[in-house]
């Protein structure tokens, strides 16, 4: 099976994510699409990787990994913490820091 | 390694150290400054003593040298040393800052404010003006060029008139503009100096002369441009010159007399040190620019002078017009007309010195600026009125004051080059004339009259509400509303009236020392006398 | 072109002369800086150092004419002014015929002036600073017609007119007297620029600015050159002298004290320009155009002074015009060229004494008459000042050249050189200096009959602080420098001319060129001529003025000349419109301009970046939604162009 279509589903995946990144309001869904692009990306470093027939890519996917749950870990903390503090979870409402 | 010159710079600044502890005793402090001054003006006339004119003849560019390493990296060193301009520029600053001290010794300052840090202020300023004028590498003169700023921001910005803030401001952010585009010619000089020099990029003045008869002329034009930026809104060239009247007039008599009569020179010493002897073909084919603008503000500034109602931006408008002078001599390229500008720099400093001193002892007793708001000071102050026309003919270039020697040396020395805008620059003279008269009849003579003379002569004798009053004038008034001038206030002047008369007359060892090193300038730009001597 | 004399230095008494400037210096010096305690015997010591530069003086000329003609000119180098690369400018001296001849003039009648001032400024508070401002004026004098470079002589130029400016404005509560001092300044200095130009050329063109060298090389300078070196020293003498066009401000220059008028306004200053002509003879010798310039000038203006000098009532103005006229006839003199500058000085030295004696006596007239310079409030006052009265006609006879007195030997002697042109210029010079001469004699006659003779109209009157007027002879110490101008105005004239002027003066402005052939008029009528005509003046202003009341107020309704002149023949008039209006516009404009226009840009250009970054900062909205919106465009415009790269 071609890896192409592996790229491709990558790129549907991040796309997606993106899309719901920028529409979406609840700040559980945005983290959630943000997930949902590192894990496309990974995606796509895997099939590279497979591609070039060399290892790098995959160590770089368990980084992400890493990453990814470290972010889990102080992203939903501050969700929480918003949330406690303003009874919403909607990033909208979260707007202080402008002009 | 002569130690003279870095004394000469840290000395005011370990002055204004030594007053810190004492600022809770403004009279100590002040003693402190005033003696710092003065021993300051003792170790100028040291530096004078110690300057050899026949070696200067003889070709040392520079002397009194003091190098150490800075940052090898950049190709900077910690150079100083010393020309003839550079060293009669110094003792103009020393000269004039123990003066202004005098001058300021009682001077109202605004809420808050202490009196020392008003001085320490001052001895900060006369420091970096020391810098300016003592680098002999490019890089380290920028840096005193821009830490001038600083002092006089606080100056003007802390112990200023109503309107100091935006003053201030304008000053600061204009000079900064300017010293920024220098810096970036600065980088290219760098730059270009690195592709000629087996050793590296150098800012090292005596070095990067050496390399100018390789840099083709379209690269002077660019970086001749930076420097001459930054120095014509240091040294205010129409139409670069509006942030001058409003620093002029908010800032306190003190600080406006280091700033119009010294730190504005640093744009014309510039000029000469700089723009020049590194960039002669730029300045040569750029000159006829120069010179419309000189000619411009000779004319300008005299007849906004005439319009002004303020007498503190009357001083700063009648020395746009004298800049106007002083650029055209450096422009015209010749050595009597370089030697008339510096002497001018100096003559300036000392007769706009004077004037605006003359203000400020008007403004000390009436409480306001305004020319309107004076009439007929003469009939109530004689002595008064007769040094403000003594300055006011200084300022006239009357012959017999120190302004004539210097502007008839620009004027004839430019003709034989430039005679269309010479020409116009003497039409000038009659314009300064206009100025000054009518400044003087307005205030002084005629019968006593205006708001300030009236309410000053009605208040108690106690002193009134004025808010600009000085308290020993204040103090002075059981006599008269309008007393004459006191003790400390003629010993502000005599130096000044001193200087101005014998310059008059006797120029001859100024004019002395900048003689080699304005022939070394005229040298540098690789041009001849127009017009030379015949054997007397 | 004539001969230049050597040049020695100075040695023995000559070389004292600096103590000619320096007295009075001296004296300026002390009266002006030592406040109220020199009160007391200023005014001694202001008279002293003149008159001890008058006895300087005299030694100094007595010394000179022991020497040979050609040994007469010399110099003395004080010491080096300024110098830088080939220019050289020495505070030097020059003693030659020329020079010594002003310095005997200005001293002498100085002296006298001063004399007289002890008296008129009796009352004066201010007297010790009179003194010590007149002093500076006689320094400032000297030091111009001793000079020996053009530098020196910009100085003592620029130094009298500070002199004038200060002594004009003296009665400095009077807003017109404030305003006349500046006048006169301003005015003054529109000369002192083409004097300023003058320089510069001479320095461009010949490298050097003494006297000497210059003169001895003049005729390296083309044409062209000379003839704009030869207007712009006329523009500066116009403007000392208050000739045509520069002649306004010497009327209104007679708001200062009497003795300032007779020193300054009419013996000596206005005449510097007369002596900067004949000093740079050598310059108007090759130029012909210039010469004649010089001439119609001069012309013009003896015209326009007779002319206005006829319709004032105004005693001092009258002489003022009368002065200006005199000296158009020195300048017409002088314009005639080699037959012309000795006589020229010539006039100078007599209407010095004249001139001089007439103030003093003015002065005299008004010190009686509570300082009241209107005439037509005079009359009838021979009987009540005698001393004055004949002080005063002698001088008046020697102005209008009556036979034998100074005025007829000096003005005749010019009328005859001006009527030996040939061609057009005999005719036209000749004829109207002989006319003018006829109207001096009628505003001169006219003035002594309004003033002297006739009912006595004070008697009705009362002066502005409502007393009667009670005219009083001056104490000695004024009548005495009267009476000794008096003597002058009757002897100088055959005293001069008889012991030989025009010789001595050879050395400095060349010998005198008699005039060859027949003029316009016979050479010998001349003398008839002039008499005739300025007896037909006197017997005019006796038909008008003499037999008729004179109405105390000025008649309004009177005929355009009358009128005209009454108005300066609107000069000011002029001067206002073309000069001092369009300049109080333009002031104002620029004001305006500078603030709104040259600032405003400045201002405009700061509130612009103020403005936009306060509209650029409405994009940072606080939405995540739209930050990560921008980062996801950003990056896709950076991967658009690294793939536009790398596909091309």
């Amino acid at each position: 099976m071609s890896t192409t279509y592996y790229l491709l589903l990558s790129a549907l995946l991040f796309s997606i994510g993106a899309v719901g990144v920028l529409v979406r309001r609840n700040a559980i869904v945005v983290f959630m699409c943000v997930e949902l692009m590192l894990n496309a990306v990974n995606l796509s470093l895997v099939t590279f990787a497979r591609i070039n027939g060399a290892l790098d890519g995959q160590v770089m996917a368990f980084f992400v990994m890493v990453v990814a749950a470290a972010e889990v870990v102080v992203g939903l903390a501050i969700i929480m913490s918003i949330f406690r503090t303003r009874h919403s979870a909607s990033i909208d409402d979260a707007n202080l820091l402008k002009y | 390694m002569n130690p003279l010159l870095p004394v000469l710079l840290v000395f005011p600044l370990v002055g204004a150290l030594v007053m810190h502890p004492l600022r809770d005793s403004p009279r100590a402090a002040k003693q402190v400054a005033i003696g710092t001054a003065l021993v300051q003006l003792a170790l100028a006339v040291v530096a004078w003593s110690a300057y050899s004119v026949p070696a200067a003849a003889a070709g040392v560019r520079f002397q009194l040298r003091f190098v150490v390493e800075w940052i090898p990296a950049f190709g900077t060193q910690f150079a100083l040393g010393i020309d003839g301009i550079a060293l009669v520029m110094i003792v103009l600053t020393t000269f004039l800052v123990p003066i202004l001290m005098l001058f300021s010794w009682e001077e109202r300052l605004p809420e808050g404010r202490t009196a020392s840090g008003f001085f320490a202020l001052l001895l900060a300023t006369e420091a970096t003006l020391m810098g300016v004028f003592m680098a002999t590498d490019v890089f380290l003169f920028y840096v005193f060029f821009e830490a001038m700023l600083i002092p006089m921001y606080f100056l003007i910005g802390r112990f200023g008139g109503p309107r100091r803030q935006y003053a201030a401001v304008k000053f600061f952010l204009y000079s900064l503009f300017g010293g920024l585009i220098m810096l970036a010619s600065l980088i290219g000089l760098y730059v270009v100096s690195a592709q000629y020099l087996p050793a590296g990029g150098t800012f090292d003045w005596a070095a990067l002369r050496t390399i100018v008869p390789l840099i083709p002329e379209s690269t002077q034009i660019w970086l001749f441009l930076g420097f001459f930026l930054a120095f014509a809104i240091k040294a205010p060239l129409v139409p670069l010159h509006t942030w001058l009247p409003d620093a002029g007039a908010e800032a306190p008599i003190g600080a406006g007399v280091l700033l119009v009569g010294v730190l504005d020179k640093v744009g014309t010493f510039g000029f000469l040190r700089y723009c020049l002897p590194l960039f002669p073909l730029a300045s040569v084919r750029l000159a006829p620019l120069v010179l419309v603008l000189s000619v411009i503000g000779v004319l300008y500034g005299a007849l906004l002078a005439v319009g002004q109602k303020d007498l503190s931006r009357f001083v700063a408008y009648t020395s746009i017009a004298h800049f106007g002078f002083i650029a055209l001599g450096i422009f015209a390229f010749s050595t009597q007309a370089f030697a008339g500008s510096v002497l001018y720099m100096v003559n300036h400093g000392l007769s706009t010195g004077m004037l605006f001193v003359m203000v400020g002892l008007l403004a000390a007793r009436g409480g306001s600026r305004m020319i309107t708001d004076y009439g007929g000071v003469s009939k109530l102050a004689p002595m008064l009125a007769g040094c403000f026309l003594l300055a006011g003919l200084s300022s006239l270039a009357l012959p017999g004051t120190n302004s004539f020697v210097s502007e008839f040396l620009v004027l004839v020395g430019s003709y034989p080059r430039e005679p269309v805008y010479t020409i116009l620059a003497t039409v000038g003279i009659i314009f300064a004339a206009l100025y000054v008269l009518w400044v003087y009849q307005q205030t002084m003579q005629g019968p006593v009259r205006g708001r300030a003379v009236l309410a000053a002569l009605e208040r108690s004798p106690a002193g009134g509400p004025g808010t600009m009053i000085d308290p020993a004038i204040a103090a002075s008034r059981a006599r008269s509303g309008f007393p004459d001038l006191c003790a400390r206030e003629i010993a502000v002047l005599v130096p000044l009236i001193v200087a101005i008369i014998v310059l008059g007359f006797f120029p001859g060892p100024v004019l002395d020392v900048v003689n080699p090193s304005v022939a070394a300038t005229m040298t540098e730009v690789g041009l001849t006398d127009p017009v030379g001597g015949l054997p007397r | 072109m004539t001969e230049l004399p050597e040049v020695l230095p100075a040695t023995g008494t000559a070389s004292l002369a600096w103590l000619l400037f320096a007295l009075p210096a001296f004296g300026a010096l002390v009266l002006l800086i030592a406040g109220r305690r020199a009160n007391r015997w200023g005014h001694l010591l202001g008279v002293a150092t003149v008159a001890g530069a008058f006895v300087v003086g005299l030694l100094i000329f007595f010394d000179t004419l022991a020497l040979d003609p050609d040994q007469r000119t010399r110099e003395l180098s004080l010491f080096q002014w300024f110098a830088v690369g080939g220019l050289n400018v020495d505070f030097g001296l020059r003693i030659d015929p020329l020079s010594l001849t002003f310095v005997l003039l200005i001293t002498g009648v100085g002296a006298l002036i001063h004399l007289y001032s002890v008296g008129y400024m009796a009352s004066d508070p201010g007297r010790r600073r009179f003194f010590g401002q007149l002093n500076l004026f006689v320094t400032a004098m000297l030091l111009l017609v001793l000079g020996n470079n053009f530098v020196m002589l910009y100085l003592g130029w620029e130094g009298v007119g500070l002199a004038s400016y200060l002594l004009i404005g003296w009665y400095q509560d009077r807003p017109s007297a404030a305003t006349a001092a500046k006048k006169a300044f301003l005015m003054n200095r529109i000369g002192d620029v083409g004097l300023a130009i003058a320089i510069f050329l001479l320095w461009t063109n010949l490298g050097t600015l003494q006297y000497t060298q210059v003169f001895a090389r003049v005729g390296e300078l083309s044409g062209g050159v000379l003839l704009a070196i030869g207007l712009l020293l006329l523009l500066g003498a116009c403007g000392k002298s208050g000739q045509f066009p520069l002649q306004a401000w010497l009327p209104d220059a007679m708001e200062g004290p009497t003795p300032v008028s007779a020193l300054i306004h009419a013996a000596t200053m206005v005449t510097a320009g007369v002596y900067l002509i004949a000093r740079t003879h050598a310059i108007y010798d090759l130029s012909v155009q210039g010469r004649l310039i010089v001439a119609i000038i001069g012309t013009i203006t003896l015209l326009i002074g007779a002319v206005i000098g006829c319709a004032y009532d105004d005693i001092k103005k009258v002489l003022a015009y009368s002065t200006v006229s005199q000296i158009g006839y020195m300048f017409l003199a002088v314009g005639l060229g080699p037959a012309g500058y000795a006589l020229g000085i010539f006039h100078l030295l007599t209407h010095g004494f004249f001139k001089a004696g007439l103030f003093l006596g003015a002065g005299s007239v008004m010190h009686a008459m509570h300082d009241e310079v209107d005439m037509r409030r005079f009359g009838g006052l021979a009987r009540y000042l005698p001393v004055t009265f004949v002080t005063f006609g002698l001088g008046y006879l020697a102005l209008i050249g009556f036979p034998f007195l100074s005025g007829y030997y000096s003005k005749d002697r010019i009328i005859e050189a001006a009527f030996a042109q040939e061609g057009w210029q005999g005719w036209v010079f000749g004829g109207l200096a002989t006319l003018a001469a006829g109207l001096t004699a009628f505003y001169m006659t006219r003035l002594v009959l309004m003033t002297f003779f006739g009912e006595r109209r004070w008697k009705q009157l009362q002066t502005a602080d409502g007393q009667d007027y009670h005219p009083h002879e001056s104490p000695a110490v004024m009548t005495i420098p009267m009476i000794v101008l008096a003597l002058g105005s009757i002897g100088a004239g055959a005293v001069l001319s008889a012991v030989g002027l025009v010789d001595w003066l050879a050395p400095s402005v060349g010998e005198l060129v008699e005039p060859e052939g027949v003029g316009a008029v016979p050479h010998a009528a001349v003398p008839w001529l002039v008499v005739a005509i300025s007896a037909l003046g006197v017997l005019i202003a006796w038909l008008t003025v003499g037999r008729h009341r004179v109405p105390v107020e000025r008649p309004a309704h009177v005929s355009l000349p009358v009128r005209a002149a009454r108005r300066d023949l609107y000069a000011n008039a002029i001067n206002e419109t073309l000069i001092a209006r369009p300049g109080i516009w333009l002031t104002r404009a620029l004001v305006y301009f500078d603030n709104r226009g040259v600032d405003g840009l400045v201002n405009g250009l700061a509130a612009g970046l103020g403005g936009s970054s306060g509209r650029l900062r409405r994009l940072q909205t606080g939405f995540v939604r739209s930050y990560a919106l921008s980062m996801l465009g950003g990056s896709v415009l950076v991967i658009g162009a690294l793939l536009a790269v790398v596909l091309t």
